[in-house]
């Protein structure tokens, strides 16, 4: 598939077409906003976390579909993660989007590599990572900071 | 007469490049053109040769620095059929909008009166409307699009009042490429008692413009989308308008006398340039606008038809796209949408075929709402350009078609 197919490889397309956990959970903790306003690409977070683990995420969303493959890959990344598990997670992703050898940990988020060629995209593959970030910053705070050492 | 496209590419080093290992294809210049060496040269040459501060001339250099400069208000001015009294220097079309509505807006508008503004217009034609009213009281009233992409004369007649002080509207729209009546335009404002502010920033590269003939009361337009630098632009206006409008930003440059007891402004245009002005820039936009002349407007015209003929040719048949704006009278450039792939993932996907288009709203969230669209591919054209280039980009497209599809 040549230079299409590194970026665009099928696992990508498949997540971003038929994304997984994309839904509004009946219930959850937290339901955060996240938008690159330069491009419009969005998604809305859902998370309850049960005894520090992540129990529920969800997303719902629009944009292209590197964001919206990320956002599918991200949740079945952390779901049953710790919040610290969880943020450590998104360092990884970051760090691969950036040009540094993937972490295995990231299973198969690992297909988003690509996106590290292409400087104009890496904010829409971090969206749904940074997002995730933002919100457990706020349920930590929301728990009066209480929670061990999530950052 | 036509253009000879492969003489005025030599013109552009930048055409010479590769990108993600393949010839560079650029098509968006409707974001920001390509500049010749002309242009490049004749800034180089008057930073290594002639540069001083203007209109302070007790030396040499600066009688030099001041005459380039207003040889280009000139030239500038010439371009767009204008009078250099009633041509001000601006950083670009946004600032001339700005400009118009923070000095004529906030003397001349009131509680109530209203400044009427197409649904299809760039966010520089709406967001400074939107602000003078936020500080006046005035309301800025949308009227749509017909089917041909221009202001609907029909839905503007209704909307026009006696309340309406101003109508702000596109010359060519950047996002559908079509052309507003602006002579139009401009009899039903007039008749109305309102002025007519034209933004000409996609029309300027492309078209022959007249502002008389036009008949317009403002006209907007940036160097760097016809081949000049960043950082200049023009607001062309009436002369006697801008010699009722207040100073803009006050400063050296733009006084007359200035004491304690009050200061008195310099004339127009004068008054509106506070500070030392982009002297550099208002040159390589001389030159821009002289590279145009000596290829001529109507050659420019004719190969953007051209191009547009060609590109829609090509795309019409790809299953699977779906063409934004006009049939017919579209200018420079080519917006379409394609089933179940984002705009954004079109472009990273031409882009690797070194394919350069813009994807997104194009600076134009209303229309893209009114068309029922989240977002847009632009290929767009002029006159470095060559059919070939229109062939590479449909053939990228194709194969990134054939690319999606295949994983549907």
């Amino acid at each position: 598939m040549g230079i299409l197919g590194d970026l665009y490889q099928a696992a990508v397309l498949e997540h971003s077409r038929r994304p997984r956990n994309r839904y509004r959970p009946d219930r959850y903790d937290l339901a955060y906003p996240g938008v690159n306003p330069g491009c419009g690409d969005e998604i809305t977070l859902y998370l309850a976390l049960d005894d520090g683990r992540v129990a529920t995420v969800a997303f719902e969303g629009e944009g292209c579909a590197i964001s919206q493959a990320s956002a599918s890959l991200m949740t079945e990344a952390v779901k049953g993660r710790t919040a610290r598990e969880a943020l450590a997670l998104a360092e990884d992703f970051k760090a691969m989007v950036r040009g540094e050898e993937p972490a295995e940990r990231l299973g198969e988020a690992r297909v988003l590599r690509g996106v590290s060629r292409l400087h104009a995209r890496v904010k829409c593959a971090t969206l749904p990572w940074v997002t995730l970030e933002h919100a457990l910053a706020e349920l930590d705070a929301a728990d009066g900071g209480a929670a061990p050492d999530t950052g | 007469m036509t253009l000879d496209a492969a003489a005025i590419r030599s013109d552009f080093p930048v055409l010479e490049r590769e990108v993600n290992g393949r010839p560079l294809v650029f098509l968006d210049s409707a974001a920001s053109s390509q500049k010749p060496r002309q242009v490049v040269e004749a800034m180089s040459e008057y930073y290594y040769r002639h540069h001083a501060n203007v209109h302070r001339g007790a030396h040499v250099l600066s009688v030099e620095a001041t005459a380039l400069y207003e040889e280009a208000r000139a030239a500038v001015a010439a371009f767009v059929g204008a009078d250099p009294s009633g041509l001000v220097f601006v950083r670009n079309a946004t600032e001339a909008v700005n400009l118009v509505a923070a000095s004529w807006g906030r003397t001349h508008l009131e509680a109530g009166d209203e400044v009427v503004v197409s649904v299809a217009e760039h966010h520089a034609n709406i967001v400074p409307w939107q602000m003078v009213a936020a500080e006046t009281g005035a309301v800025v009233r949308p009227v749509g699009i017909d089917g041909a992409g221009r202001i609907d004369l029909g839905a503007l007649r209704d909307a026009l009042s006696p309340r309406t002080r101003l109508v702000a509207t596109f010359h060519v729209s950047n996002v559908l490429g079509s052309v507003n009546p602006v002579a139009e335009v401009a009899e039903l404002a007039h008749s109305a008692g309102a002025l007519l502010f034209v933004d000409g920033a996609q029309a300027a590269p492309h078209l022959p413009v007249d502002v008389a003939a036009l008949g317009c009361d403002f006209y907007a337009f940036s160097a760097h989308k016809m081949l000049g630098p960043t950082g200049i632009g023009a607001l062309w206006a009436r002369p006697e308008l801008l010699a009722g409008m207040p100073p803009y930003m006050g400063g050296g440059e733009m006084i007359s006398r200035v004491t304690f007891e009050g200061t008195t402004f310099a004339p127009p245009p004068k008054r509106f340039e506070a500070g030392t002005p982009s002297i550099a820039e208002a040159v390589g936009f001389a030159a821009a606008v002289r590279y145009l002349e000596a290829v001529g407007m109507d050659a420019v015209r004719r190969h953007d038809e051209a191009l547009v003929a060609r590109a829609l040719e090509r795309l019409r048949g790809m299953p699977g796209v779906t063409l934004v704006g006009p049939e017919e009278g579209r200018v420079g450039l080519v917006t379409f949408v394609v089933d179940g792939v984002h705009a954004h993932d079109v472009a990273t996907a031409l882009d690797l075929h070194g394919v350069a288009v813009r994807a997104g709203q194009h600076c134009a969230q209303p229309l893209h709402r009114e068309l029922g669209i989240a977002a847009s591919t632009r290929a767009s054209f002029y006159l470095y350009n060559e059919p070939a280039e229109v062939d590479a980009f449909a053939d990228a497209l194709a194969a990134v078609l054939a690319h999606f599809a295949a994983f549907a």
